[in-house]
């Protein structure tokens, strides 16, 4: 427990000192914020209650949106280039004899990454958004430790797609492709670009239904109240189960690659 | 210029070594401009207007913003890469060439691939042609590529400007996203979205209201919200010579910065 | 492994007195005019940077760093310099003033008839530039390919760099990587191919940062032998800055050592051994094992069965020593060990840190 705890410390305060990225990356967020709020505004101009959401949910979700791009990793980023990187270059067998798991390793590692991005590039935008906008804001703290609770489980899902998309290095000769795919992907169905309950239709339907809606739909809707009782515990179940599934698919993965390397010596 | 067209050549050259992977990453370049369009539809689905504009006219402002940017990021988008260059010193490998650095820089790893970008947004600007009900009289007409080069040189000049700045902050690179491809989203959709301030911000400091929404708005036939006089619709090319101009000193600058402090 | 250098070449044991202008000796000389005559000049250059350091938790000093402090020298056509001194000394800043890509905060820079920082791409066509660490040459595409770009850059005349070509390319061995992609060729491949790619366009001057870091010993060798053809049948100028000191001895007829920014020594390597308090062994082989000698102006270093060490001011003569020990000890064997260059410079910067 010590050791994973210290891996987590450690890519904390590692993407801690890339200051100037940090303030670049929420300058950034802050502004697409802005513009994206605005179009909202238009479109909830028009119809009102579009997607279940009221104006101002809307716009609370455009501004969470921002301030969980970077802890979801949403555009890539994290681990998973370095992770390829290292089985491009074969030195992922050295961390495969190491008598960690290989998975709880950068899981833990990416906990700290996601960690700092949540602070580092989710306070400012929420807050700028707040100043200029109407927000949403949970009442009680039931709601506020349910949310960051789907918040924890999001970044699990998201560590655990990437991680898959790292690990098909093992077979595949170039991993960019994949990764390319693998953020559009995320950016698709997550709910960046719109709420998938904007999405009409059946692909509304698989977009709930798939993995990537628990890195930011479900997180939002569980922040702006959307789920009571119930439902709620359905939510963060959906979101819980993913995690599982796709962990023991990485689990399964990682055994597999590792007779590959131990059997091909790399 | 020489320089630039041939070491462009080189990096052509050298991305389609990996022919698979070029494909791809093209497709993935169309797709990943196409995602802003994906949204522009899926509005749509849902209302008619937006802002007051039909689809066709939102289609416009979103494939002359595109092209502007496609084009920008063609031909000068490599200097956002200079950062990297700069911290792991090999900026010195191309100070001591023959060759203007400002040449090497834009076409350092020159990336073919971003035609996937020109081509989504060339369709969707040639689809929203055939959509617009516009009187296409000789002013309208001559404004359609006017704009479009005015629009490239603002967004190069802003690339320019972003890597000026990655002398000073090598891990900033960021913040020239905020305004090219921010830029971008923001002048796919109607000024009459926005908050008037956040107009005003993107007419009178970064005037990124002169890459599309200007002329557009003329051709559009559509008041502009901020009531400027007429010329004004006429006025990116000398925007955008500004613009140019100002990150033009920025780059000389920071390289002259770079060369007293070697940093 | 090493080849033994050519008899003519200084290396440790034998020293020039002066620095020859070899080029213009063996006549092959092709750069005209400037062979022998002053091809840089430095005139109490200094450069200085700011550095910013955290002081407190908000409060950022300001310091003042002379990376290279007034320093004065002249290299003339066809000379080849070792430019030595310990990281951060001011090395590679002297380069890059020398090279034009950083501005001297004083003092005055001529190279090739051509001052750097203002006549930066004129300059690059006279001039061959080869960072050991970074590389010029293209990742993905063949070496010719990087060379005819090279061509294009430098606008070398099809037949002049045909001939350059094919001199590289049999002097380094080429011929068979010239289709190969660069990411496929090794560490010391690629730094052939890159010198080749440096001496394209005929430059008078070629600046070598760290050539044969992290090479084997034949890639070592091969480089080193090349550099010496270059010299003396091309003519070309050489400054090269190096760690390995076998570089020093059997490539440069002339050595600087710069240390705190400042210039330590500037001449041969024989001055550079007399200069500093280095030390000259003895190595005494004797009939039977004996009680360590003693003699005045020399220390026992160690006694190993009937073999002594004597060390002795590398100033002084070797002849009284022998002379005494022969006729006062049963001697079968003797001979004289110089100073290793390491230990010289190693003793010359300790020196420095000390004073």
């Amino acid at each position: 427990m010590g050791l994973y705890a210290a891996i987590a410390v450690r890519s904390f305060r590692r993407y801690a000192t890339y200051r100037a990225a940090t303030v670049a990356g929420a300058f950034t967020n802050t502004v697409f914020g802005l513009i994206v709020a605005h179009t909202y505004l238009a479109l909830w101009d028009e119809r009102p209650a579009l997607g279940g959401y009221d104006v101002a949910q809307a716009v609370t979700f455009v501004w969470l949106g921002q301030a969980l791009l970077a802890a979801m990793s949403l555009l890539g980023g994290g681990f998973e280039e370095e992770l390829g990187e290292r089985i491009r270059t074969g030195d992922v067998a050295v961390d495969l004899y190491r008598p960690v798991n290989l998975q709880l390793w950068w899981l833990c590692a990416d906990l700290g990454r996601a960690g700092y991005h949540l602070l580092g590039r989710g306070l400012v935008p929420v807050l700028v958004g707040g100043c200029l906008f109407d927000l949403r804001v949970p009442t009680g703290p039931a709601r506020w430790f349910a949310f960051l609770v789907s918040v924890l489980l999001g970044i699990v899902v998201s560590f655990a797609l990437r991680y898959l998309v790292a690990l098909s290095g093992f077979w595949l000769l170039d991993g960019s492709g994949v990764r390319t795919v693998g953020v559009l992907t995320a950016v698709f169905f997550s709910g960046m670009l719109l709420p998938l309950t904007l999405f009409p239709g059946w692909l509304g339907e698989l977009a709930r239904a798939l993995p990537w809606s628990a890195l930011l739909q479900v997180p939002a809707d569980v922040y702006l109240g959307r789920h009571a009782g119930g439902e709620l515990v359905g939510a963060m179940a959906f979101q819980a189960g993913w995690a599982v599934v796709l962990l023991a698919t990485g689990q399964a993965l990682t055994a597999m690659a590792t007779r590959r390397v131990v059997v091909q010596g790399g | 210029m020489r320089g630039y067209l041939f070491i462009a050549a080189m990096w052509m050259r050298s991305t389609l070594t990996y022919r698979t992977s070029f494909v791809l990453l093209t497709l993935a370049q169309l797709v990943t401009s196409g995602l802003d369009f994906v949204v522009i539809a899926v509005m749509f689905a849902h209302t008619d207007t937006l802002g007051g504009f039909e689809l066709g006219e939102v289609a416009f402002l979103y494939g002359t913003s595109g092209v502007a940017l496609g084009l920008a990021d063609l031909l000068v988008g490599s200097a956002q890469q200079v950062g990297r260059r700069i911290r792991d010193g090999s900026l010195d490998v191309l100070l001591v060439r023959p060759v203007p650095v400002f040449a090497q820089v834009a076409a350092d790893r020159f990336a073919l691939r971003r035609l996937g970008r020109l081509t989504q947004t060339g369709a969707a600007l040639a689809w929203s042609l055939v959509l617009l009900d516009v009187d296409w009289t000789w002013d309208r007409v001559l404004l359609l590529p006017w704009m479009l080069l005015s629009g490239t040189a603002i967004f190069a000049g802003i690339y320019v400007l972003g890597a000026a700045f990655q002398f000073w902050a090598a891990d900033a690179a960021e913040v020239q996203n905020a305004f090219t491809h921010g830029g971008n989203t923001l002048t796919q959709f109607p000024p009459h979205v926005f908050a008037r301030d956040l107009v005003r911000g993107v007419t009178f400091v970064v005037p990124l209201a002169f890459v599309n929404w200007m002329p557009a708005l003329h051709v559009l036939d559509r008041p502009d919200p901020l009531g400027l006089p007429a010329f004004a619709d006429f006025a990116s090319p000398v925007v955008a010579a500004a613009v140019c101009g100002v990150a033009a000193l920025a780059w000389r600058a920071a390289v002259r910065g770079y060369r007293s402090t070697g940093s | 492994m090493d080849p033994t250098p050519p008899p003519d070449h200084p290396t440790g044991d034998t020293a020039f007195p002066v620095p020859p202008p070899r080029a213009s000796s063996s006549g092959a000389a092709t750069s005209g005019g400037m062979t022998g005559g002053e091809l840089i000049r430095v005139e109490n250059v200094v450069k200085t940077f700011t550095v910013r350091t955290r002081a407190g938790r908000f409060r950022r000093e300001k310091t003042e760093v002379r990376a290279v402090d007034g320093i004065d020298f002249t290299v003339r056509g066809g000379e080849v310099v070792g430019y030595i001194g310990p990281n951060g000394a001011g090395k590679s800043t002297t380069i890059k003033m020398l090279t034009g890509i950083l501005v001297p905060s004083s003092g005055r820079l001529r190279v090739a008839g051509l001052d750097p920082a203002r006549e930066r791409t004129r300059l690059a066509r006279r001039i061959g530039v080869v960072f050991g660490q970074r590389t010029t040459l293209w990742w993905d595409l063949p070496l010719r390919d990087s060379y005819a770009l090279m061509r294009r850059m430098y606008r070398v005349p099809r037949d002049r760099y045909r001939e350059n070509l094919d001199r590289c390319v049999e002097l380094l061995d080429l011929a068979d990587l010239l289709d190969r992609p660069v990411r496929q060729l090794s560490l010391g491949q690629r730094m052939r191919g890159d010198i080749a790619a440096a001496l394209l366009h005929d430059p008078r001057v070629l600046y070598l940062d760290e050539p044969t870091i992290g090479l084997d010993v034949v890639s070592k060798a091969r480089v080193r032998s090349f550099l010496r053809a270059v010299n003396t049948e091309q003519g070309t100028t050489v400054l090269l800055t190096t760690h390995d000191m076998t570089d020093i001895e059997q490539l440069c007829s002339r050595v600087m050592v710069i240390d705190h920014g400042r210039l330590v020594h500037d001449g041969d390597l024989r001055g550079l051994r007399l200069g500093g308090h280095s030390e000259r062994t003895l190595v005494v082989d004797l009939e039977r094992e004996l009680p360590p000698i003693r003699l005045e102006g020399a220390r026992t270093l160690r006694v190993e069965g009937p073999r002594q060490w004597l060390a002795f001011p590398a100033t002084a003569s070797a002849a009284p020593l022998v002379a005494e020990i022969a006729a006062r000890f049963p001697l079968v064997d003797l001979s004289i060990r110089e100073p290793a260059i390491e230990d010289v410079i190693a003793r010359m910067y300790a020196d420095r840190a000390v004073g």
